[in-house]
């Protein structure tokens, strides 16, 4: 499908969803409580078909976080940015690694670097920092670590 | 945390004949991981229940570091994510750059880029050759593979300056043009080579000990594949057209003859034939070009200081290892405001608990084999 058609074919699916212009692929914005429904939608339904999850993170823009999914069908080669404005001081999403199972790892990693809270995630802690971090965040704008960091 | 070897008591899961789960740890220190990788592994007798890996031993949070470095700098320290495939991880983030600022990369520089890229992909499949029958027992391939990578790394020695972690790519094209012996020694690689990989699969393919070692181990079924985010040879020998030199060509992939190989069986032997028939594929390729460099500027003229306009970037390139993606979200500043790298071993070490759980623990290092992971580029 081309962006055109993902355009008229995406809102039928849930109104509530905004357009971004500009980019390389189609922004889509959604609101964190309608993306596990969305995300459903978006593997299941035989004409969009995204299958392929390959890139899951986490922007943080100081006044919130945002979430990035991109997202491409391996049958249809279309391909779409799904993007959630999350609270920066209680950031949660609904997990979807029931639907991409590649976002099982991704998750455990934005949880640990950024805090966002996936909500059903089947095994959240802690990936690649040691036991006993949890509470700082390091890809976080305001992380400081005066031992380990060496401002340029 | 390291955890102790212990027996876990668990009655319920236990077939009648076990007494117990047995928790093994593999690694961080194991000569089958090639690196620091830890795997925590629960056993029932010999077949494993349960597999989770434990990263971070190399963790040097390049994404943190790359945000307080400028647009030209931050292409450094990327060579040091997959050290096998430097040069196509320099490219990637030189592509992305590229992207944001329209910079147009002459002729010249696109064929030397894609020369080196290909060169790094055979060396990086050679050593990985050598590694995996190193791995299932056999020692000798190791140092043939060995042999033969040396002549690629005086090649890049010669041209780049260093033999592994190049820093080569710059945005707009190449550091600096290649060495006059450039050409002579890798038309004298192509025609050593071309015999020394037929030597290879009459030395290791056809062998009946490891065809039996690595035949229906670690099956992965295409819609796995894909549901996992495994990308490159690991997923294309379960069938899955992922390839982004032929689906998004970058720079010369486009004009060039070459096949993408796929195999349908999904087990770790159809993942080493996409390897072994992929190295014929890039010598191929090197051929194609390397006596039709155009001449002309390496490089593009560029502003010393760059500036990305606001907004989002993203590039994808096909390391050897599998799709690599460059996420950059810009501020209009001199670095980037977040940076994201999709890394191909991440996405297909998470495969590995799947693909491994139901299989004896003695075939675990001929999947991990098969999958060839670098444990920098997994930790970035």
């Amino acid at each position: 499908m081309t962006n055109g058609d993902l355009k008229i074919k995406l809102p039928e699916i849930l109104p509530s969803i905004t357009f971004e212009e500009g980019g390389q692929w189609l922004n889509i914005n959604i609101e964190p409580k309608e993306w596990l429904l969305f995300a459903k939608n978006l593997r299941n339904n035989p004409d969009l078909d995204f299958d392929y999850l390959f890139c899951l993170t986490c922007v943080d823009w100081r006044t919130h976080l945002t979430m990035v999914y991109h997202l491409e069908s391996t049958q249809y080669r279309h391909t779409i940015v799904v993007k959630s404005k999350l609270d920066r001081n209680k950031p949660e999403i609904e997990s979807v690694s029931q639907i991409w199972r590649t976002t099982d790892f991704h998750e455990r990693e934005v949880y640990e670097l950024f805090g966002v809270n996936f909500l059903n995630h089947p095994d959240l802690r802690l990936l690649i920092l040691p036991d006993g971090w949890e509470g700082k965040f390091p890809l976080r704008k305001d992380f400081e670590d005066p031992v380990n960091m060496i401002k340029l | 945390m390291y955890r102790e070897t212990q027996i876990v008591d668990d009655n319920s899961t236990a077939s009648p004949d076990v007494e117990g789960d047995l928790v093994i740890n593999v690694g961080p220190q194991h000569p089958a991981t090639h690196g620091v990788l830890h795997l925590v592994i629960t056993l029932n007798g010999e077949t494993i229940k349960k597999l989770d890996p434990h990263l971070g031993y190399i963790h040097r949070s390049i994404e943190k570091m790359c945000e307080s470095l400028s647009f030209r700098q931050f292409i450094y320290v990327t060579s040091k994510m997959d050290y096998l495939s430097s040069h196509i991880n320099n490219h990637g983030c030189a592509l992305c750059v590229e992207k944001g600022l329209q910079i147009e990369v002459p002729p010249r520089a696109q064929v030397i880029r894609v020369l080196m890229d290909e060169l790094t992909r055979l060396a990086s499949h050679q050593l990985w050759w050598g590694a995996m029958a190193m791995d299932v027992g056999a020692l000798t391939p190791f140092f043939l593979a060995f042999r033969e990578r040396e002549m690629i790394n005086d090649i890049m020695e010669e041209s780049c300056g260093t033999r592994l972690t190049m820093n080569y790519m710059v945005p707009g094209g190449v550091m600096d043009d290649v060495h006059p012996n450039f050409q002579k020694r890798v038309n004298e690689f192509i025609k050593h080579f071309k015999n020394k990989i037929d030597e290879y699969d009459e030395l290791v393919t056809g062998n009946v000990i490891f065809q039996n070692r690595t035949k229906n181990v670690g099956y992965i079924s295409k819609e796995d594949a894909i549901s996992y985010g495994m990308t490159g040879p690991s997923a294309r020998g379960s069938g899955v057209q992922c390839d982004i030199r032929k689906l998004y060509p970058y720079e010369v992939y486009d004009k060039l003859q070459f096949d993408e190989i796929i195999e349908a069986e999904g087990d770790s032997f159809a993942r080493y034939i996409v390897r072994m028939k992929e190295m014929r594929q890039s010598l191929s390729i090197v051929e194609q070009l390397i006596d039709n460099i155009p001449a002309g500027e390496f490089q593009a003229k560029t502003k010393a200081v760059l500036k990305l306009p606001k907004g989002e970037f993203y590039s994808r390139v096909e390391t050897a290892r599998g799709e690599f993606g460059v996420y950059i979200v810009s501020e209009g500043g001199t670095t980037p405001y977040r940076i994201k790298f999709r890394s191909p071993g991440f996405s297909n070490l998470s495969a590995l608990d799947h693909m491994a759980r139901g299989g004896k623990i003695g075939d675990l290092v001929a999947i991990m084999g098969t999958l060839d992971l670098v444990i920098p580029d997994i930790d970035r």
